[in-house]
């Protein structure tokens, strides 16, 4: 089980042909309080790059990003009710959405532990 | 995810000439997150965070610097020593550009009113104060940051020989706001304790000459404080040394007075917004009614009577926050008005939003949608403020 980032501060963790997908620490930070969710459909296709949900905090709406293609297999119910979740535990319990992998390689490209922390240095 | 902080508040591009107000250090000291606003570095939240920092306030007292703002002060040339003619000369000057009764303004009282131009749309909001007894001859006004430079060559060229404007934002202006405000600030100074809302005093606190007037922008109880930029920084302690006292960012000033359903400058109001379609209309006084003799009056007054084409309500938007900018649909799904702010509650735990609608869906409990990234969503039309005034109004 490997954990990747992207530039965008989502991360992605890898078990098999799945990934779960969230925001880090760092991005919930920033964000600051959280209120609203809005998840992907399941089985919603998605490309690298396609919005695939959006996060409201009190002031504005940011979009997170598909860090790799695939198709969306599970979303996390709990934050239709519990946002909060996403500040909280950004990176157990506050995950978003669950994707079965176009193309496991596609992972590669994304950024490691290290070099994500390099990056919010 | 996109965007990270900057965005979090409203947009404005990355300079670096921002200008720093006299407690620049102390937000950085605090852990301010500072953003561009109106030209200035302004914190948008201490770590505490918009939702915490919003509670706070309304359940004890918030300290906000809200320096940026543009106070100044317009001044009779030549005083006549009879405070009546003093304060009908100087009002004189000012009421021509504006909706307000200022000649008829008693010693150390407030008016809310509106810069107006021909076409009776809104120039700017503003405060102005008849000083105390006393120190007449003089208005003490306080407009927007973002307008400032435009309403004080306006308000300058309208003062002529008679008058001159004195800007006083070089200085220091603070808000504290909240329910527990004016126990904070009698303790420093007794006195302000007989101010009541939208009252005006000059005091004295350890040698520091200090003006407060008990108002704000959140719905609560509170005072604006202006001093010398010199004093900033003690005064801005001395109120955070009393633990009911936390600083506030601009973040929760937002949704602190969008919950008050008080309108902002630039968003829910503009050039072509009249008062009577922003439901301004109690900041056009009867005399200046009767008279018809301030910019715009002939739209205004017909407006008054026939109704206006849009008018402002307050909504209150089921799942995700209608932000500036959505359209407003009927029940059917026609577009039929805009969001001008929308957000967050956290006082009532759901997104609220101001926009404008034809008079026919102005009326409370009418159904609406919003449409939020091309989806509509279920809205209401609700009185407001979306959460009850607390001002401290005197009791004849």
């Amino acid at each position: 089980m490997t954990t990747k980032f992207t530039p965008d501060h989502e991360y992605i963790r890898i078990e098999g042909d799945t990934g779960i997908v969230g925001i880090t620490q760092f991005a919930q930070e920033q964000l600051g309080d959280i209120v609203f969710i809005e998840l992907p459909a399941i089985g919603k296709v998605l490309k690298k790059g396609d919005e695939a949900a959006v996060v409201e905090s009190v002031k504005a709406a940011s979009e997170i990003y598909a860090p790799v293609s695939g198709t969306v297999s599970e979303v996390n119910a709990a934050l239709s009710t519990e946002p909060g979740l996403v500040n909280a535990d950004p990176e157990a319990g506050g995950w978003m959405f669950k994707l079965t992998l176009a193309d496991v390689t596609e992972t590669e490209t994304l950024l490691d532990d290290a070099a994500y922390a390099d990056l919010t240095k | 995810m996109s965007p990270t902080s900057p965005r979090v508040f409203m947009a404005e591009p990355e300079s670096q000439d921002l200008k720093q107000t006299p407690l620049y250090a102390r937000h950085v000291a605090a852990g301010g997150r500072m953003v561009a606003f109106g030209g200035y570095a302004l914190p948008v939240q201490y770590p505490p965070g918009i939702m915490a920092e919003h509670k706070w306030t309304r359940e004890h007292a918030g300290l906000f610097d809200v320096s940026h703002m543009g106070p100044c002060f317009l001044m009779l040339n030549e005083r006549s020593g009879d405070a009546d003619r003093d304060h009908a000369a100087i009002a004189a000057v000012l009421e021509p550009l504006v909706c307000g009764d200022i000649a008829g303004l008693p010693p150390g009282k407030i008016r809310y009113t509106l810069l107006l131009n021909e076409g009776g749309g809104i120039e700017d909001d503003l405060m102005v104060a008849r000083p105390p007894t006393g120190k007449e001859g003089g208005l003490f006004i306080v407009v927007n940051a973002a307008t400032k430079d435009v309403d004080f060559a306006r308000m300058s060229e309208a003062a002529g020989q008679v008058a001159r404007l004195q800007r006083a934002d070089r200085g220091a202006l603070l808000a504290l706001q909240g329910p527990e405000a004016a126990a904070v600030l009698a303790r420093l100074v007794p006195e302000t304790a007989d101010l009541a809302f939208m009252e005006y005093g000059l005091y004295d606190w350890n040698g520091i000459g200090l003006s407060v007037s008990r108002s704000g922008y959140t719905g609560e109880d509170g005072f604006e404080i202006r001093c010398y930029a010199e004093h900033a920084e003690t005064l801005w302690d001395a109120l955070l040394a009393d633990d009911r006292v936390k600083p506030i960012g601009l973040g929760a000033r937002d949704s602190l007075r969008l919950e008050a359903g008080l309108p902002l400058y630039g968003h829910d109001l503009d050039l072509t917004t009249s008062p009577v379609e922003a439901d301004l209309g109690f900041a056009i006084s009867k005399r200046r009614r009767e008279a018809a003799d301030f910019p715009g009056a002939a739209r205004i007054l017909a407006e008054r009577s026939e109704g206006p084409k849009r008018k402002r309500v307050g909504l209150i938007v089921e799942g995700a926050p209608a932000r500036e900018g959505a359209a407003i649909l009927d029940a059917d799904g026609a577009p039929i008005g805009i969001v001008t702010s929308g957000g967050f509650a956290p006082t009532l735990g759901k997104a609220i939003a101001l926009g404008f609608v034809p008079p026919d869906f102005a009326q409370a409990e009418t159904v609406l949608q919003v449409s939020v990234r091309g989806r509509p969503q279920p809205a209401r039309v609700v009185p407001t403020p979306f959460v009850p005034h607390r001002y401290h109004r005197k009791t004849a």
